[in-house]
């Protein structure tokens, strides 16, 4: 039974997977190339170690947003505004980081203090407006977004330039090194050989992980993950079992909208240690991706994470080798993310009829009792 | 009963246009000597030009959410629209590049159609995954097909030809049988009588040099009220998206319906797309939809699920992004037309005597019309995101009036309740 | 009592048999109806009923069995097949689409076009010739959403009748209604009748049984038990063919409510979404180790009346007290913490998390309080712990706890829901239609547990549209009508018909002093 349900479970992934690959495989034959060089080379270019440490930072930002979005979804609340909460956040936090000057271990978690702060009450407008105009948080959320982006823009431009910077890169001063996040190459250099190519593998990586292992730890261990995830299932049942369903929804929101300030300060504290034009962009959304395959699990979307951060992080070399197009593994990426959700569904109702079935066996005795009484 | 209370609706959004122009009218009067480009005849063609893609993307949401389904991949269908659109256009010629725009739109609705209606997958989480697939898929082709060409490259086509333009004979100077009309309502522009003049540079504007795609587009709003009011397999599209289940026990074909209905969707958004790429820009661009699905979704909202409603709501879209691309200073003196519109908003629950709203529009007014004296210009971030702060509030504000239909996201199963 | 056998079966059904995963919903069952006549089709709830209709009209499929229409053999896929070969549905739960006219319901899926579009005029035409002829009254252009539940009835067989059906299948037509609305359906069922149309009326209320049908079918635990003439049957006869020789009638025992209140309702009111008082200065009492049990047809403020006590509705008046504290400004949480047990009225509504384990819905509702929790932090084995106690005392047949709800047949995942709600040791029991849809074992479960609890003191209040198990259980029954409490009865003396006559306000004023206990 157990066996079964993690097959089942794995079954869904794993197909997913297959077709994208078959059909992207496809793809690259009707426009002439050979995708089984091309998997190949990308296969040998992303075991290299810089490409796995490039994987490593891409992933941790992947799996910050994957978490920040998974956080709403495991309640039904689709937070699409991770995008524009972490781009906010980030500006705000690297300014903030940049105009003062603190004790290193103080500097960075005042960074990050922002960061949250900011994404929280972003994604709280959301959560406010549909607790008390229902206003749906899809619709709001997709609105904020460019509001958010304005703001940015707008904030970035007006008050927060750097003034001594002469480049036209709009961006904020620079935070000095107490408010940077070392690097892991020590570790990984101790395990394995020295990083070239002036690598770093951002240390942000361990608040990743310790971010993951704390919505694991509330959701399945704490009261308030219960309530949570009660309303997710079903929320009437949640109310009446009193879960207070608007806070329950103001608190996703914020919680998520916390950890969507995270995102953007792997990047900000590890290396750029700036906000500029060079910030990356759309991970909020590369965010849902990560978490609708990752199936809003702590290490469903961990694996989710490396997977697109490896892709993305092996991607270039077909730019440099052979002619196959590099925008083969965006087409992956996107048919990995529609084909897993059509997986998943499928799978589960597979899961619902067997267990059905179990269930109904569990009960066939009484039923041939009944069957047996005369009449 | 219904139609005495559609023709009321027709007269009360006969009257509204007319109130809006009337306040215009005033507020150009007012800003006079800082701009005139308020209530001109080329705000109202730009006004209308960068209404349509909304629009069409608005009508594409009314067709898939009247039949049940969500559809906030409208974006990435809109993205292949324009791709597939650039692309015909170049190879084809203008019209069978709207034609490929359609049907590279209709491509990305029928993926959701697969998805939702057919393995009933969340309607947003599909909706999320066309619109990652969608760019993906653009991207990749542009460095197969354009990538080569002059002037092309991984990102951008080359330049392409639009369908052309037509004047209307009579009021706006167009050709009939190679006689060149009168235009009378440049003649009255030019005439600079109050209200008078500014109707006749807002007809002109939209009356010349329409784009045939435009003509188009806008026919297509009383095409969908048509078809989804007036035929039987609009009542079936509209009974399926608001109780499937009895659709289905009057063997009304539930999934095809829906599909019809996403297809449909996916198509104009394609147009939309399409739009763009050929009639606003000339040229494929990356990014170069920008949100306009999600702003086309919000029309669906804005105008209560209903095509003329989106109509309005496309045109106020476009209304905001003509003026920002026309000029930083009719923009400031737009802040003059919101506080003078909230004012009036605020004098309205004065008289309905609800003292909340009153005061807090009130005070939104004055801030409003304060910003406008004390500043000389608008901060250049602020023109974009009005669409979306106006969808917002009206979300806030008017949820009550709304009527989505009742099966709208549901997962439809036959057989399952 | 005679079985009958007609020369001329319209319908006729030979050892049609449905499996469900587990159920046998229809095991070998036959019916014939006759041309022209009414024919009701009895049994308790899950006898089967639902389900070969469902089959006769095409919405699903038998597994085995024959079924023939005016003498061919026929095979339904879908609906449209069974309109096609003259056979129309009215379901329980009404099929309209709210947003759509009247007309645009009816012609829905048959629609008359003229060049490609729909032909209002002759549609319009139609429905009006077909209300006049049937003595059908409504208006084409109306909203469904602006309907009384009568009119929405009306137009149900209005698009039957439409499509042309000579056999109408009514699925507990009368549910819903209120008695001149059932007086009302009843006049046009036999207008139909003598024009010639067939009826099938499936229905468990014997009393209208008896009234209308001319033949009647008695399923018994999806099996045909006889098809008898009407006339030949009392209502008695009958009932013991419904239910078989085990009765599981509750019965009523020793009161054991001693002056102590446990909950007192003051002058309580709700409004409703439209501001009209769901529930209208209601003042009840209910005393330890005592059911009060409250009658009423539904929809007469007994659902916000139970909301209300849980705090899932905002009250508009008076004062709720439990175990003399006041309520007010209390949330849910506190109120179940208090010490108030909630068996919803629709389980999979209110009361589970279907895709949950069984584990997780076992500490739904009791989540802040152990053995489900230890300060905020949930305590996952005792929990587990718990539930394997729930699930052996209370019997709920289940492969294990880790299923999830949603795999259970209803009558476990009641037993579950009671079984969460007595472990948790209430004061107070708010329990709504506690066996509805269940099966007939669970039943005679949930009442046994009902009993035991009120002998060691629990005060229970129980909603019911079940007559027999008001009756069984309750040591008081109060009715109500329109958000009133109209009457209060002794379960000992009244009788159905008095507590009908009350649901109904036929009674009206007079009878209210008869039926009052001193």
């Amino acid at each position: 039974m157990t066996l079964r349900r993690i097959a089942l479970a794995l079954a869904a992934p794993v197909c997913a997977f297959a077709i994208s690959i078959a059909l992207s495989s496809l793809v690259l034959l009707a426009v002439g190339t050979s995708p089984l060089e091309a998997w190949l080379e990308m296969l040998s270019y992303g075991s290299r170690l810089e490409t796995l440490v490039e994987t490593g930072n891409r992933a941790t930002q992947l799996y910050l947003a994957g978490i920040a979005v998974a956080i709403g979804f495991r309640m039904n609340l689709f937070n699409i505004g991770v995008e524009g909460q972490y781009v906010l956040a980030a500006m705000l936090a690297a300014a903030a980081g940049g105009a003062v000057d603190l004790p290193p271990i103080l500097h960075v978690t005042l960074i990050m203090v922002v960061a949250m702060a900011v994404g929280s009450s972003f994604a709280g407008v959301a959560g406010y407006l549909k607790v008390s105009r229902g206003v749906h948080e899809v619709i709001s959320t997709i609105m904020l977004n460019a509001v958010a982006l304005g703001l940015t823009g707008f904030l970035l431009r007006s008050w927060l330039l750097d003034e001594a910077d002469t480049t036209l890169n709009m961006m904020t001063p620079e935070i000095p090194p107490s408010g940077r996040f070392p690097n892991l190459n020590g570790v990984v250099e101790g395990l394995s050989r020295e990083i070239t190519r002036g690598r770093e593998l951002w240390g942000f990586l361990l608040v990743a992980i310790l971010v993951g292992v704390l919505f694991h730890l509330f959701l399945s261990r704490t009261r308030a993950g219960y309530d949570l995830r009660a309303t997710g299932l079903n929320p009437f049942a949640a109310e009446a079992s009193g879960v207070h369903p608007s806070s329950t929804v103001v608190r996703a929101m914020l919680l998520s909208g916390a950890v969507a300030g995270l995102i953007g300060l792997p990047e900000i504290l590890g290396d750029a240690h700036k906000y500029d034009l060079n910030f990356t962009q759309g991970l909020g959304f590369a965010g849902i991706a990560v978490a609708l395959i990752g199936r809003n699990h702590a290490v469903g979307v961990g694996i989710a994470a490396l997977l697109f951060g490896w892709l993305d992080s092996a991607a270039p070399i077909l730019d440099v080798v052979g002619d196959t197009p590099r925008e083969i593994v965006s087409i992956l990426q996107g048919v990995v993310v529609l084909s897993a959700v059509v997986a998943f569904e499928v799978v589960s109702r597979i899961r619902r009829a067997t267990e059905a079935r179990d269930a109904a066996e569990a009960t066939l005795p009484t039923v041939a009792a009944t069957d047996g009484s005369p009449s | 009963m219904r139609g005495l209370l559609r023709s009321s609706m027709v007269l009360r959004w006969m009257l509204a246009a007319l109130g809006l122009v009337v306040v215009l009218s005033i507020v150009q009067g007012l800003a006079r000597p800082e701009t005139t480009d308020l209530l001109s005849a080329g705000t109202a063609e730009s006004t209308l030009r960068r209404a349509v893609p909304i629009l069409l993307a608005g009508l594409g949401g009314i067709w898939a959410e009247r039949a049940g389904v969500v559809n906030i991949g409208l974006e990435g269908m809109m993205v292949l629209g324009t791709w597939f659109g650039a692309w015909g256009a170049l190879e084809f010629g203008p019209w069978w590049g709207m034609a490929f725009g359609i049907a590279g739109g209709a491509c990305g609705g029928l993926l959701h159609a697969v998805a939702t209606v057919g393995f009933g997958v969340d309607h947003i989480i599909s909706g999320v995954a066309v619109n990652i697939i969608a760019p993906a898929t653009a991207r990749f082709l542009s460095r197969e097909f354009f990538a080569g060409r002059p002037g092309g490259g991984l990102t951008q086509s080359p330049r392409v030809e639009s369908v052309g333009s037509v004047d209307l004979p009579f009021v706006s100077g167009g050709d009939l049988f190679g006689w060149t009309t009168p235009d009378l309502f440049g003649w009255i522009d030019d005439q600079g009588w109050f209200l008078v003049s500014d109707t006749a540079a807002l007809l002109s504007g939209i009356t010349q040099s329409v784009s045939w795609a435009t003509v188009v587009a806008l026919a297509l709003v009383p095409i969908s009220v048509f078809l989804l009011w007036r035929t039987p397999i609009g009542l079936r599209i509209r009974a399926s998206g608001e109780h499937p289940v009895a659709a289905d026990s009057l063997g009304v074909n539930v999934y095809r319906m829906k599909f019809t209905a996403v297809v449909v969707s996916g198509g104009l958004a394609g147009f939309g797309g399409a739009f763009i790429a050929i009639e606003q820009t000339g040229i494929y661009r990356e990014n170069q939809v920008q949100g306009r699905g999600f702003i086309g979704l919000a029309t669906v909202i804005f105008g209560n699920w209903q095509p003329a409603g989106a109509f309005l709501g496309s045109l106020l879209f476009g209304f905001a992004d003509a003026l920002q691309l026309r000029d930083r200073t009719a923009v400031h003196a737009l802040l003059l037309l919101i506080g003078v519109a909230l004012a009036a908003l605020a004098i309205r629950a004065v008289v309905q005597r609800r003292v909340r709203p009153a005061a807090l529009l009130a005070v939104a007014s004055a801030s409003v019309l304060c910003w406008y004296a004390v500043t000389e210009e608008v901060v250049s971030e602020l023109p974009p995101i009005t669409p979306h702060v106006a969808t917002l509030l009206v979300l806030v504000f008017a949820t009550s009036r709304l009527r989505m239909p009742a099966g709208v996201g549901l997962r439809y199963r036959r057989g399952q309740e | 009592m005679t079985v009958k056998s007609s020369p001329t079966p319209v319908v006729e059904l030979t050892g049609i048999t449905k499996r469900f995963p587990g159920v046998v919903a229809n095991d070998r069952v036959d019916l014939r109806v006759a041309e022209g006549e009414i024919h009701a089709v009895v049994g308790e709830n899950g006898a089967g009923k639902s389900t070969l209709m469902k089959i006769l009209y095409g919405m699903q499929s038998a597994d085995e069995g024959r079924m023939q229409v005016n003498g061919s053999e026929v095979r339904f896929s879908s609906p449209a097949e069974a309109i096609d070969a003259g056979i129309g549905m009215v379901h329980q739960h009404f099929m309209l689409a709210d947003n759509l006219t009247v007309l645009e319901n009816v012609v829905l899926g048959a629609e008359p076009t003229r060049r490609g579009t729909i032909d209002r005029r002759s549609a319009h035409r139609d429905l009006e010739e077909l209300g006049r002829s049937y003595g059908l009254d409504l208006h084409p252009d109306d909203l469904v959403e602006t309907l009384e539940v009568g009119e929405r009835q009306r137009v149900e067989i209005i698009k039957v009748l439409y499509r042309g059906a000579r056999v109408l299948i009514l699925d507990e037509p009368t549910a819903v209604l209120v008695p001149q609305e059932v007086e009302e359906l009843f006049r046009n069922l036999r207008e139909l009748k003598s024009q010639g149309h067939t009826i099938i009326f499936i229905d468990h209320k014997l009393a209208e049984v008896l009234a209308i049908a001319d033949t009647i079918t008695v399923l018994r635990q999806g099996r045909t038990v006889t098809t008898v003439d009407s006339s030949e049957v009392t209502a008695q006869e009958l009932a013991e063919l419904m239910v078989g020789s085990e009765l599981p009638a509750p019965s009523t025992e020793p009161r054991a409510s001693d002056e102590h209140v446990m909950l007192s309702m003051q002058g309580l009111s709700v409004a409703d979404a439209d501001g009209r008082s769901a529930v209208d200065a209601v003042n009840l009492d209910v005393h330890r180790g005592e059911i009060v049990g409250v009658a009423g047809v539904e929809g007469n403020g007994q659902g916000e009346l139970i909301e209300a006590v849980l705090g899932l509705r905002p009250t508009s008046g008076g004062d709720l007290l439990l175990d003399g504290e006041s309520m007010a400004g209390w949330p849910v949480r506190r109120r179940r913490e208090a010490g108030i047990g909630y068996v919803p009225e629709d389980r999979h509504r209110r009361g589970l998390l279907p895709d949950a384990p069984l584990w997780e819905n076992a500490m739904l509702g009791h989540q802040t309080q152990p053995p489900y929790a230890r300060g905020p932090w949930l305590n996952r084995s005792g929990a587990r712990e718990a539930t394997t106690r729930i699930v052996s005392s209370f019997d709920v047949r289940t492969p294990g706890i880790d299923t999830s709800a949603r795999a259970l047949s209803g009558g476990n995942q009641q037993k579950l829901v009671i079984g969460r709600e007595m472990q948790a040791g209430p004061r107070m029991l708010v329990a709504a239609h506690p066996t509805r849809g269940i099966d007939v074992g669970a039943q005679a479960a949930v009442w046994e547990n009902l009993r035991t609890a009120r002998r060691d003191g629990l005060a229970v209040l129980l909603v019911s549209a079940d007559l027999e198990e008001l009756i069984g259980l309750a040591d008081r029954l109060v009715v109500m009508l329109r958000g009133r409490i109209v009457a209060e009865l002794d379960p000992a003396t009244t009788t159905p018909r008095l507590l009908g006559g009350h649901m109904t306000g036929a009674a009206g004023e007079a009878t209210d002093d008869e039926g009052r206990t001193p």
